[in-house]
C-alpha cells in the first residue's frame, strides 16, 4: 500500500521536471538571449552614459551580423552530424575578400560582378571541400582544414601585402544604416530568415535534419544524402563568401588574418546557441543570441579593462563549459 | 538459497547460481525469474528465438549486467547486486566469446591476449602471450596455422573467430572455469566447427564448464548435458539433453503451428503479374507477390535486401515515384529519426510525393499521418508527440507507414517485427495481404516462421547465397530448416 | 611482410626520394652542418606529432596542440628560467588539466574537436598572460642541449631517432600501449574487459600533453626566446605528420616511427620548398597540399588492399 502511494506521488513530479526540461530543451537559445542581456547589462555597470548604451548595442549588433552568416553556414555543417564541420571558413572568407576586392579596384561600377566573383569563390571552395570529403572519402574536419590551407597560400599570392580597398560606395553602404540598424545586420537578419525558412518550410530542411539524425536511416527513408551534403558544405562556403566580402567593406579592405578569429567563432555560435553537436537539430534564432554574447563579452571584459589573454581564455573557457553542460542535459533526457 | 539447500552433501559447489534472477528495463521484462544453477563438467545448451532472453541471460551470468530483481552467486557465495558482479564472474573464471567479434583488429593476436587479461606478469609478457595463445589455439583447432603475430585484421573471418574462441580457453592467472560461447561456430567451416566440438567435450570432462548457444541443433546434441529453452524471458524448459528430441525441443521454443484459416488463405490460388524484379544472385518477385527471404540470421539477407534498395535509388536525387521503400527492422541504426515527432518521422518517405513545390506541405502532410495514424493504428493522441514515445511496435507501425504512404510499387522489409507485439503482427499481416493484392509486391525478410509462412514464395539463404526456393506448400518450417542447416549437417 | 610493414614503407620512401631530391639540388647539405640546418626544427615537430598521435590512437584529435605548445614554450621562456620550480609546476598542472580533459571528452561523449578548439583559445590567452609580447630566454641547460655538438649526427638527427625507439617501445610493445591501442581498435572489448576507458583516455591525453611540453620546451631551447604564436602551426603540422607516418585518423593504427619520419618529411618539405625557390607564400599550400595528395595516395592503395 504504502509503496503504490509513494509511485503515485512521485509520478506528477516526474512529469512537471520533464515538461520544465522539454520546455527548455525545446527553447535552447533563450540562454544565449539572456547570457547576451546579462552582459550587455554588465558591461552598461562601467559605460554609464546613454548614448554609450546606444553605439554598444549598435556596434554588437554590426559585429555580431559576421558572426551570424559564417554561423548560419557551419551550422547546416554541424547538423550533418558527429564529424561534421568546416574549418575552411576563415580561408574562404581571406580568399573571397582578397579576389573580389582586387577585382574591384576601387571601382563603384563593378560591385555587382565583385559580389558575384565573392559568391563564386564560395561555391569554388565548397566544391573543393566536398569532392575532398565524398571523392578522397576524407574526413571532413581534415579535408577542410588542409583545403583551407591552400585557400590560405592562395589568398596570400595574391594579395601579395596589398591593402586594396572597396569601393567607396560600398564602404559607404557597409559601414552605414537605415532605420537606426546597421545595413550589414540587415543582411545577416536576411540570411538567417532564409535559413530558418529552409529548415522549417522545405523539404531540403527536413533532408539535412533527417540526415543529421541518422544518415543511414535517412538514405533507407529516400533522402538523397549526397546532394543534400553536398549543397550544405557549398552553401556553407559561400555564407562564408559572402561574409569575407561584406566584413572586407566594412573594415576597409581585405587583409590575410582577417577571418582567423571566425574558425571558433563560428562554431561557438553554433553550439551556445543550442544547436545539438550531435547532429540533427539545428537552431537559427540562438546563433544570434550567441553571437550578441559573444561581442557582448569581449567588450564587457574590455570595459573593465581586462586584456588579450583572460578574453582569449574565457572564451574557450565558455565554450568547452557550454559544450560540457549541453551533453548534461542531452543525457538527462 | 533453495539451490545451496539442494547442494548439501555434494561434493562440489555451483560454478553459478542464479535464483530468480530477473532484468527489466522500464516495463519491459528482458529476463523473468530465472532459476539455473551450473556444476563443474557440464555443457548447458541455451536455445530460444531472438529475444527469448538468450544474451540477457549470459549478461546476467558474466556481470555486465545487474540482475534487477533476484540474486547471482559465484561459487557459492552470495553475490550482491552491483556493478561488481563482473569483477566477481571474472576471478570465478567466467569468461565470454560474444557473437559480434570483440577483438580489436589493430591489434595482433597476441596482443588481443592481453585485452582480457587483468593481472599479466609485465616481464617477457610478448613472449609469454605468444605461447600461450599458441598453446591454446593448438588444443581447440589442431593445425590452424595461425600466427600469434598476425594483426587481427588481416585474418580471415573464420580465423577471427578462432582466436576470439582460443583467447577465451587460454591459460591465465585465473583458469577459465565456465566458458560462454554465444554462436561460436558461425564462422567456422564444419570440420573446424566438429574440433571445437571435441574440445568442448574434453574441457568438460576436465571439470571445466560450457554455456552453449547455438541455433545449430545438431551442435546443442552434440556437445549439451543439459539444455535450457528459454522463450519471453523466462527459462521454459531445463533438462538432461537425452530428454529432449529435436523436435521437441523446436515444439518446445515456440513451434509456429498455423490456423487452419491461415492456411486456406496462403493455399489460396493467387495470379501474380509479370517480373518486376531480379537480382544477380537469382532472387526474383513477380508483382503482387509477397516474396519471403528465410534462413537462420546474418546468412546475408539484410545484405542482399539493403543492395536492392540502394541499386534502385539514388544518393542524389529523390524520384515523385520511387521504385522501392524500406521498412527497417533494426528501427534505431536504420529506421527511426529519434528527434522527431511522429508525425515528421511518418511523412519522411513521401515529402516529394504529396508536396507539388519545394516547400512541404503541411495540410497534406497532417493529411496523411491522420489517415495512417487511423489505418495502422498507432496508439497516440498526438501525433506531434516525439517518436521515442512511443512503444518499440507503433514505431514499427509508424515505419511501415512511412514505407506503405509511398506509391513505390516495390516494398522492402528488413526483418521488421523485432519486438512487435502479436495483435500489431496480425494487423500488419492482414495489410501487407491486401497491399500485394492490390499490386505491390513485397520482399519480406524474417526471422520468425510464422511470418515466412505468409509468405507466396520463399528465398532460404545460407552463407550469403540462396539455398533453395519454395513455392506454395513447400514453404513449412521443416523445409525451410532443412534448407538453412542442410550443409551444416553434411559437413558432420 | 605483413600490411604494417607495408604501412611504413610509404612514409620511408617518401622521405628518402625527398632527401635524394634535396642532396641533388644542393650536394653540400649532404654534411654535419647541413643535416642540422636540414632538420633544424625537426626535434619540436617530431615531439608534437608524438603528442599528435597519442590522440588520434584514441580515436580523438587534438585541435589545441600548436597554442599548447606555444603555451609551454611561453611558460619555459619565462618561469622555467626564472624560477624553475613554479614554471616546473605549472607544466605539471598543465599535463593534468590536459589528462582531466580526456576524461571528461570520454565520460560526456563529448566531439573531440569542439572541446579541442575551445582549448585551444584558453591555451592561447594562458599563453599571452603569461608572456604578453615576444621574448624571453631559453634556460641554458636547455640551450646547451639543443645546440649540442654531438660526434656523427647531429642533434637534430639522434634526438627524432632516440623519440622513436622510445615510443616505439611504450606504444607497439609494452602492454600498457596494447591497452592504449586497444580503446582506438574496439573501444567496447577494452570495457569489457573490465579496463577503464575513462582512465585509458585520460592517461593517453596526459602522455600527449607531456610531449607537448617536450616540444615547447625544445622549440625555446633552438629558438631561445618564445611568443604567443610560435608554434599554431604545429596543430596541422602535427595532424599531417601522423598521416605521412602511416597512421590513421581512426581504429588505433598509428606508427610511433612512422610520425616522426613523417614530421622529418615535413621538417625537409619546408627546406625543399625553399631550395626549388618557390615563394614562402606557397609554404602553407604545399604542405596542405602533401596532405591531400598523401591521403590521396593512401586510398589507392587501400582500395587495392580491399580486392586482394
Amino acid at each position: 500500500m504504502n509503496m503504490i502511494n509513494k509511485d503515485n506521488n512521485m509520478q506528477p513530479q516526474k512529469r512537471s521536471a520533464r515538461d520544465f526540461l522539454e520546455l527548455v530543451s525545446g527553447k535552447p537559445w533563450i540562454w544565449a538571449f539572456l547570457a547576451a542581456g546579462a552582459t550587455y547589462l554588465a558591461t552598461l555597470l562601467v559605460v554609464t552614459n546613454s548614448a554609450g548604451a546606444g553605439a554598444l548595442l549598435y556596434a554588437a549588433l554590426t559585429f555580431a551580423s559576421f558572426s551570424v552568416i559564417v554561423g548560419v553556414g557551419q551550422m547546416f555543417v554541424v547538423t550533418l552530424g558527429p564529424g561534421n564541420v568546416d574549418l575552411s571558413i576563415p580561408a574562404t572568407m581571406t580568399l573571397a575578400a582578397t579576389l573580389s576586392l582586387k577585382f574591384m579596384a576601387t571601382d563603384g561600377a563593378l560591385i555587382v560582378p565583385g559580389v558575384l566573383i565573392a559568391i563564386g569563390v564560395g561555391l569554388v571552395c565548397g566544391l573543393f571541400n566536398f569532392s575532398l570529403i565524398l571523392l578522397l572519402r576524407i574526413p571532413p574536419i581534415i579535408a577542410t582544414l588542409s583545403s583551407s590551407f591552400l585557400f590560405q597560400s592562395l589568398a596570400i599570392w595574391s594579395n601579395r601585402g596589398v591593402r586594396v580597398k572597396p569601393p567607396e560606395l560600398l564602404a559607404q553602404f557597409s559601414t552605414g544604416g537605415i532605420f537606426g540598424l546597421p545595413n550589414v545586420a540587415l543582411i545577416a537578419l536576411l540570411v538567417s530568415v532564409l535559413a530558418w525558412c529552409v529548415l522549417e518550410k522545405t523539404i531540403a530542411g527536413r533532408w539535412v535534419l533527417a540526415t543529421g539524425q541518422n544518415k543511414r536511416a535517412a538514405r533507407l527513408g529516400g533522402v538523397p544524402v549526397n546532394a543534400v551534403r553536398f549543397v550544405v558544405y557549398v552553401g556553407c562556403a559561400v555564407l562564408a563568401g559572402v561574409a569575407g566580402f561584406v566584413l572586407a567593406s566594412f573594415s576597409g579592405g581585405a587583409n590575410l588574418n582577417m577571418g582567423t578569429e571566425y574558425m571558433l567563432m563560428s562554431i561557438a555560435v553554433v553550439v551556445i546557441g543550442g544547436s545539438s553537436i550531435a547532429g540533427g537539430n539545428s537552431n537559427v534564432p540562438g546563433i544570434w543570441g550567441a553571437a550578441l554574447f559573444m561581442f557582448l563579452i569581449v567588450s564587457m571584459l574590455n570595459s573593465y579593462g581586462l586584456g588579450a589573454g583572460v578574453r582569449l581564455m574565457l572564451t574557450g573557457l565558455i565554450i568547452v563549459s557550454v559544450v560540457v553542460l549541453a551533453s548534461k542535459r542531452r543525457h538527462q533526457i | 538459497m533453495v539451490e545451496n539447500q539442494n547442494m548439501i552433501g555434494t561434493r562440489e559447489v555451483p560454478i553459478i547460481t542464479l535464483a530468480q534472477a530477473g532484468v527489466s528495463f522500464g516495463p519491459v521484462k528482458a529476463l523473468d525469474g530465472a532459476d539455473l544453477v551450473i556444476m563443474p563438467g557440464e555443457c548447458v545448451g541455451v536455445v530460444g528465438h531472438n529475444g527469448a532472453g538468450k544474451s540477457t541471460l549470459v549478461n546476467v551470468i558474466n556481470g555486465r549486467l545487474s540482475p534487477t530483481s533476484g540474486t547471482v552467486s559465484y561459487d557459492g557465495a552470495p553475490g550482491v547486486a552491483d556493478f561488481r558482479n563482473s569483477h566477481r564472474a571474472r576471478s570465478s573464471g567466467v569468461r565470454s566469446v560474444f557473437q559480434e567479434l570483440s577483438l580489436c583488429p589493430n591489434l595482433t593476436v597476441l596482443e588481443n591476449y592481453r585485452i582480457p587479461y587483468r593481472n599479466m606478469p609485465k616481464a617477457g609478457w610478448r613472449k609469454n602471450a605468444a605461447s600461450a595463445v599458441r598453446a591454446s589455439l593448438d588444443a581447440v583447432f589442431p593445425d590452424n596455422g595461425i600466427d600469434p603475430y598476425s594483426v587481427v585484421a588481416d585474418l580471415p573471418i573464420a580465423d577471427r573467430q578462432m582466436v576470439e574462441i582460443a583467447i577465451a580457453f587460454s591459460r591465465r592467472d585465473i583458469d577459465a572455469r565456465l566458458v560462454i560461447l554465444d554462436e561460436p561456430t558461425s564462422s567456422l567451416d564444419g570440420a573446424i566447427a566438429d574440433q571445437l566440438l571435441a574440445y568442448i567435450k574434453t574441457f568438460c570432462a576436465n571439470g571445466g564448464a560450457i554455456i552453449f548457444i547455438s541455433h545449430m541443433m545438431g551442435e546443442i546434441f552434440d556437445v549439451a548435458s543439459r539444455i535450457v529453452v528459454m522463450k519471453d524471458g523466462r527459462i521454459i524448459e531445463n533438462d538432461d539433453a537425452s530428454n529432449f528430441t529435436r523436435d521437441g525441443l523446436v515444439d518446445a521454443m515456440g513451434h509456429v503451428v498455423p490456423d487452419t484459416q491461415d492456411v486456406a488463405n496462403i493455399l489460396e490460388k493467387r495470379e501474380f503479374g509479370p517480373e518486376v524484379l531480379r537480382m544477380e544472385n537469382g532472387l526474383n518477385a513477380r508483382k503482387g507477390e509477397v516474396v519471403g527471404l528465410a534462413g537462420l540470421a546474418g546468412h546475408g539477407q539484410a545484405e542482399v535486401l539493403a543492395q536492392c534498395f540502394l541499386e534502385r535509388t539514388s544518393d542524389w536525387s529523390a524520384s515523385r515515384a520511387p521504385a522501392v521503400v524500406f521498412v527497417a527492422g533494426d528501427r534505431s541504426r536504420d529506421g527511426v529519426m529519434p528527434l522527431w515527432s511522429i508525425m515528421r518521422n511518418l511523412s519522411l518517405q513521401t515529402l516529394v510525393e504529396f508536396s507539388r513545390t519545394f516547400l512541404v506541405d503541411r495540410k497534406a502532410e497532417r493529411g496523411i499521418a491522420r489517415t495512417w495514424h487511423e489505418k495502422i493504428g498507432i496508439k497516440t493522441d498526438d501525433l506531434d508527440n516525439p517518436i521515442l514515445s512511443l512503444s518499440g511496435g507503433n514505431q514499427q507501425k509508424v515505419l511501415f507507414s512511412r514505407a506503405l504512404a509511398s506509391s513505390a510499387p516495390i516494398v522492402i522489409m528488413d526483418d521488421p517485427m523485432r519486438g512487435v507485439d502479436v495483435s500489431t503482427k496480425k494487423e500488419v499481416y492482414r495489410m501487407i495481404r491486401s497491399e500485394a493484392e492490390n499490386g505491390r509486391t513485397f520482399l519480406w525478410y524474417s526471422t520468425e516462421t510464422d511470418e515466412i509462412l505468409e509468405c507466396d514464395r520463399v528465398f532460404v539463404f545460407r552463407d550469403g547465397e540462396i539455398a533453395a526456393e519454395l513455392k506454395g506448400e513447400q514453404i513449412t518450417e521443416e523445409n525451410m530448416l532443412r534448407a538453412s542447416f542442410e550443409m551444416q549437417e553434411a559437413g558432420q | 611482410m605483413n600490411r604494417e610493414h607495408l604501412r611504413i614503407l610509404l612514409p620511408v620512401l617518401s622521405l628518402g626520394i625527398l632527401l635524394a631530391a634535396v642532396f641533388y639540388m644542393q650536394p653540400r647539405a649532404m654534411s654535419y652542418f647541413g643535416l642540422n640546418l636540414l632538420f633544424n626544427l625537426a626535434v619540436p615537430v617530431a615531439l608534437a606529432t608524438i603528442a599528435q598521435m597519442m590522440i588520434l590512437m584514441v580515436n580523438d584529435i587534438d585541435l589545441s596542440i600548436g597554442s599548447f605548445v606555444s603555451f609551454c614554450a611561453c611558460v619555459t621562456a619565462t618561469f622555467v628560467q626564472t624560477d624553475p620550480v613554479i614554471g616546473y609546476g605549472i607544466l605539471f598542472a598543465a599535463i593534468l588539466v590536459y589528462a582531466a580533459m580526456g576524461a571528461i571528452i570520454y565520460a560526456r561523449g563529448l566531439p573531440a574537436i569542439v572541446v579541442t578548439l575551445g582549448m585551444s583559445f584558453f591555451w592561447s590567452g594562458m599563453a599571452v598572460l603569461v608572456l604578453p609580447s615576444p621574448g624571453g630566454s631559453a634556460p641554458d641547460w636547455l640551450r646547451a642541449l639543443m645546440t649540442a655538438k654531438t660526434p656523427i649526427l647531429p642533434v637534430a638527427i639522434i634526438a627524432p631517432i632516440v623519440i622513436a625507439v622510445v615510443m616505439h617501445y611504450f606504444v607497439k610493445r609494452s602492454s600498457l600501449g596494447v591497452l592504449l591501442r586497444g580503446v582506438g581498435g574496439n573501444e567496447r572489448a577494452v570495457a569489457r574487459s573490465g579496463w577503464s576507458v575513462t582512465g585509458l583516455k585520460a592517461f593517453a591525453y596526459g602522455v600527449a600533453a607531456l610531449f607537448c611540453v617536450l616540444s615547447g620546451m625544445a622549440l625555446v631551447g633552438l629558438a631561445t626566446s618564445a611568443d604567443a604564436n610560435i608554434a599554431l602551426r604545429y596543430t596541422l603540422l602535427s595532424i599531417a605528420g601522423v598521416i605521412l607516418g602511416g597512421g590513421e585518423f581512426t581504429g588505433g593504427r598509428v606508427s610511433p616511427i612512422g610520425a616522426v619520419i613523417g614530421a622529418l618529411t615535413l621538417t625537409l618539405a619546408a627546406s625543399f620548398l625553399s631550395f626549388l625557390h618557390l615563394s614562402p607564400d606557397w609554404q602553407i599550400g604545399a604542405q596542405g597540399a602533401i596532405l591531400i595528395i598523401v591521403l590521396a595516395v593512401r586510398l589507392v592503395f587501400t582500395r587495392r588492399e580491399a580486392l586482394v
